[in-house]
């Protein structure tokens, strides 16, 4: 081992990191690696950053290197040590922890810091940049508390910071000196719509502002602006720029300048050590972006391994808005000047924005707003720096004009195999299609493993989606997707048009004829597959009680001791003097622990014993409450114009009639319905899957209502005079939802998914209405109160009671 | 060692099952869809639940409170739960008499 060669890496990010992965692989074992790190964490992916805190992504996921990636290297890291001190004549580094390690090479690897404006109150509490993930949980944790956050700065990073604060739910204000949004990547006409398109999201901007101070005692307070004016802020985000950070080179007497000035082969001034990404300058240029930090580390890692390269040249860029809902490409040359000839194409309907910018019939710059489809294409061909004379307006419009739109499989057909597909890590086309022909790979993970394209912003997945599907045929379609369980590879839809062509009778022969892998599935899909088989038949479907959860089979809800409770059905919460006698009797008699109203205004008997629960339904002689189970539970309703001063119509009896009318349905997810009788809303309609508020002369009719884990206040579907619209529309939506939901979504989730446009185009014709309420009318007449039919089937009933204890035979 | 007569077969519905005491201890007894029987204690490793009136899938029972899923011959919980319940020696005659050894 004394022969091998100290390597010291001083920053443990995306660059560095990439050049030994690099290095490991074009000579194992040559060098003895030690690595040193400020953050307390293993490599992670920086850019990750905008979407963990714009939620979706867990802190967790972003790490692209775990602990055991560096062990398994054989290589020590010094996670939490800042290196102070590098002394290039006895060639050693010492951290801040006490460390210290020599090396035959050292390789600079520091990144940036955010610039942070040298306002007066800049060191203020709640003041931060936007660089790592101690920033992102300073985000988090302030949004839980305080309410206003201003980000100064309308660039990519600024912009894709005020989109997380926004999802965290604060008040986000974007402060920019310049009047156009992301000036260093867009001209005006895409940064105007841009903008237009955050406003609608929500973000609010002050736009030509230069800040002044920053006020308040030890926490921020607020800003003032030059001009005089203020805004209110509990958090200031700095997004103006990165400054390289070259302090401790600077004091090791390597040569900087604006970063750590390198040659084509990533050398400094100084013999044996290296800088690669943000902290290095080549050519006068210091990148902020990983695709050239990885072209950068890519030629140092063949320079370490002894391996012949050609030095690095500098890079183009292109940038990506990673900010969901807008989307925006910019590369090269955006502004016309001189010598220059723009091709424009704007649709305001839409909202789609192109622009591509041509010097001496080569392209040298692109602006795309809205639909950045070709983003990938056109900067391939301005990189090749090819002629694109007579093919101008085709790269513009994405097709010949004239001719019909290219398919995206078509255009992806067509690309040629060295387009780079994955910016970021200069994946292309040709490589991904050896990676699914000849390397197996049959999913986007695999694909990533094998030459890492969507590893990093996973701005190109769709393209490597679609090169799956065209190059891996029906290996893609079965590894790409995910089942609804690991039982299957089919999604609901598969599942759903599987079971109308092949019309099985049982869950089993579903479960054979769509190849199910799990010879008796899941409790995620048997309940499904018996849900969706008696949604379509439901005439000629045997229910399979098996296939239920507990609850569904024993008709009562499990508790934690294994008792159970019994909701009887208290239709629209009235009840009668002598039917509270009656339970009260029935509640003493089989000693029950508790009783109590429940949430949904009725009474519910805790700590029941299975086997009484058929004598207690027999006693109370009331129909199942459905307390439990995917399926109407209850229907609230307040006291309407029945004796309310303020009620407008009969809540009550529009309750009942609609609890009798849909009770014991089956649906994909629970359903809960309240009727209220004037718009002050008592009975809380306005959370519920189908609510109804009762107005002067007609009802309104609400529906994708939660008041759950996820609370959305319902989306009003239409106002209906009469009482029998009431009962028509209600049967319609649900019915359209018991037909197109996946089991275990509830209507909340199914009317953002599907957009309440698309529900009320249906439910507007009416005859369509009238056929799905003719549908679930069907559906119902088929259900009979489960109660009733447990207490006269003694094979059912068998199942409530313990056997008989027997007698040891010897 | 106990061998106890504890039921016939027609006493259990496929995919079902029933339960008896013998001193302190419950026993949940099973129908697999083969019509194999199976016997553990009917109480889940996690928090107790009572295993018989979970789901049974294939030769496993999902318990009724958190999904736990286990074998039910060897007793052993899958991953990623971790976790071990007694199962029971079971024996059917021809007449269909369900015995198990305790
Ligand atoms: C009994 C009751 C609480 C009470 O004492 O008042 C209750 C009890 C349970 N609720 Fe509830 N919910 C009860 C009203 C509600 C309400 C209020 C309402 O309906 O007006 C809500 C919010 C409204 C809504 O659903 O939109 C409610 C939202 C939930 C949720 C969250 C659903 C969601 O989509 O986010 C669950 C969990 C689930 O369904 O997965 C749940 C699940 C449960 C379960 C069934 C938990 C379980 O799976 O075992 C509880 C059974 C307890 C037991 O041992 O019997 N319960 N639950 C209420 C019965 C009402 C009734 O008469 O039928
Ligand atoms: C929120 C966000 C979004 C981004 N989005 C994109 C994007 O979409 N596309 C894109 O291409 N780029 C994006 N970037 C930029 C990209 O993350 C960087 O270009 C890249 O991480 C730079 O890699 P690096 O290794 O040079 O620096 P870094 O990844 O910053 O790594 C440098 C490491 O060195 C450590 N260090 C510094 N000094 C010392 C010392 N003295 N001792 C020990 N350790 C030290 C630092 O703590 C740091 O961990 C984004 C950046 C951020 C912050
Ligand atoms: S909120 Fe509902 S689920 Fe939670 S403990 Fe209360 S009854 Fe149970
Ligand atoms: S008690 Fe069985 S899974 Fe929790």
């Amino acid at each position: 081992m004394a022969d091998k060669k100290k390597l010291v890496m001083v920053g443990n990010g995306m660059a560095g990191v990439r050049a030994l992965e690099h290095l490991l692989k074009l000579a194992p074992g040559r060098y003895d690696i030690t690595i040193f790190g400020a953050e307390p964490h293993p490599n992670y992916n920086r850019i990750m950053l905008s979407s963990v805190l714009a939620g979706g992504t867990d802190l967790k996921d972003i790490v692209m290197n775990d602990w055991s990636w560096y062990e398994d290297n054989r290589i020590r890291l010094h996670a939490g040590h800042t290196v102070t001190r590098i002394d290039t004549d006895r060639r050693k580094v010492y951290s801040d922890q006490g460390a210290e390690a020599d090396y035959d090479t050292l390789i600079m690897a520091t990144g940036s810091r955010p610039f942070m404006l040298p306002l007066p109150g800049a060191d203020k509490e709640g003041v931060i940049g936007f660089r790592d993930i101690a920033d992102c949980e300073i985000m988090q944790e302030t949004a839980r508390t305080y309410k206003n956050a201003v980000v100064i700065g309308g660039g990519l990073l600024g912009l894709e910071a005020a989109r997380g604060l926004l999802n965290l739910g604060m008040d986000v204000s974007v402060v920019h000196i310049s009047p156009n949004l992301m000036n260093r990547q867009l001209d005006e006409p895409a940064s105007r719509m841009l903008q237009a398109e955050l406003e609608a999201q929500g973000m609010k901007f002050l736009l030509r502002k230069q800040s002044e101070l920053i006020y308040g005692k030890k926490r921020v307070k607020g800003l003032r602006f030059t001009d005089g004016s203020e805004v209110e802020a509990d958090l200031i985000v700095m997004a103006v720029g990165i400054k390289p950070n070259v302090s401790l080179a600077k004091s090791a007497g390597l040569a900087v300048n604006r970063g750590i000035v390198v040659n084509d082969y990533m050398e400094t001034n100084v013999p044996d050590v290296y800088a690669v990404g943000e902290c290095a300058e080549h050519r006068g240029i210091a990148y902020g972006l990983v695709a050239p930090l990885y072209d950068q580390g890519a030629v140092l890692a063949k320079r370490l391994a002894g391996v012949e390269t050609s030095g690095y040249e500098g890079s183009m860029t292109s940038t990506k808005l990673k900010v969901s809902g807008v989307d925006v490409f910019s590369a090269g040359q955006y502004e016309e000047t001189p010598g220059t000839r723009a091709l424009r194409y704007q649709d305001e309907l839409d909202g789609i924005y192109k622009k591509i910018v041509i010097q001496d019939d080569k392209l040298v710059g692109a602006v795309l707003f809205g639909d950045t489809s070709d983003g990938a294409s056109l900067f391939s061909i301005m990189k090749k720096g090819e002629s694109i004379k007579g093919k101008e307006k085709e790269l513009l419009l994405g097709f010949a004009p004239g001719g019909g739109a290219a398919s995206p499989a078509s255009r992806l057909e067509s690309m040629a195999d060295d387009e780079i597909v994955c910016g970021c890590n200069g994946v292309s086309k040709g490589a991904i299609k050896d990676a699914i022909e000849t390397k197996g790979c049959a999913t986007v993970g695999e694909i990533k493993a094998c030459n890492k394209a969507t590893g990093s912003c996973g701005g190109c997945k769709p393209l490597v989606e679609g090169l799956l599907g065209l190059y891996a045929g029906e290996r893609a379609g079965e590894a790409v997707k995910e089942g609804i369980c690991g039982c299957t590879s089919l999604d609901r839809d598969e599942i759903v048009a599987g079971l109308k062509r092949l019309m099985p009778n049982t869950i089993k022969e579903a479960m054979l004829a769509l190849e199910w892998k799990q010879p008796e599935g899941c409790t995620k899909c048997r309940p499904s597959l018996n849900y969706y088989m008696g949604m379509l038949w439901p005439e000629r479907y045997k229910d399979e009680k098996e296939s239920r959860f507990t609850n569904e089979r024993y008709h009562a809800n499990i508790q934690k001791d294994g008792t159970y409770s019994v909701v009887p059905r208290i239709y629209g919460g009235v009840t009668t003097p002598s039917e509270l006698k009656k339970i009260a009797e029935v509640a003493e008699k089989y000693e029950v622990p508790l009783v109590k109203f429940t949430g949904g205004q009725r009474l519910d008997l805790f700590g029941v014993k299975k086997e009484d629960l058929p004598g207690m339904w027999e006693d109370l002689d009331m129909p199942s409450g459905h307390a439990y189970g995917k399926m109407l539970r209850t229907v609230k309703t307040c006291v309407g114009n029945t004796f309310c001063r303020f009620g407008t119509q009969d809540a009550i009896g529009m309750g009942i009639r609609l609890e009798k009318e849909f009770e014991r349905m089956n649906a994909p997810a629970k359903v809960k319905f309240a009727v209220s009788g004037c718009p002050r809303n008592c009975a809380e309609a306005t959370i519920k899957d189908y609510g109804i508020v009762a107005i002067d002369g007609g009802w309104e009719l609400h529906v994708g209502g939660n008041g759950g884990v996820h609370v959305r206040a319902t989306d009003l579907l239409c106002v209906v005079k009469t009482e029998d619209e009431v009962v028509e529309w209600g049967g319609a939506f649900l019915q359209y939802y018991r037909e197109n939901a996946t089991w275990g979504e509830r209507t909340s989730v199914w009317v953002e998914r599907v957009g309440l446009e698309a529900i009320k185009a249906v439910l507007d014709d009416p005859e369509e209405r009238k056929a799905l309420h003719g549908r679930i009318k069907t559906s119902l007449s088929y259900i009979n109160d489960p109660w009733k039919e447990i207490i006269q089937d003694k094979e059912l009933r068998k199942n409530f009671e313990a056997l008989a204890v027997p007698a040891p035979l010897n | 060692m106990t061998k106890m007569l504890v039921a016939n077969l027609a006493d259990i519905d496929i995919k079902g099952s029933r339960t008896y005491r013998h001193e302190q201890l419950e026993i949940a007894i099973f129908k697999l869809s083969d019509g194999q029987i199976r016997a553990v204690e009917n109480r889940c490793p996690h928090k107790g639940g009572k295993l018989s009136e979970g789901m049974v899938c294939g030769t496993a029972i999902h318990c009724p409170l958190h999904d736990w899923k286990i074998d039910l011959k060897s007793g052993r919980v899958y991953e990623p739960d971790d976790g071990c319940v007694t199962s029971y020696e079971t024996e059917v005659d021809e007449s269909g008499s369900i015995f198990i050894t305790i």
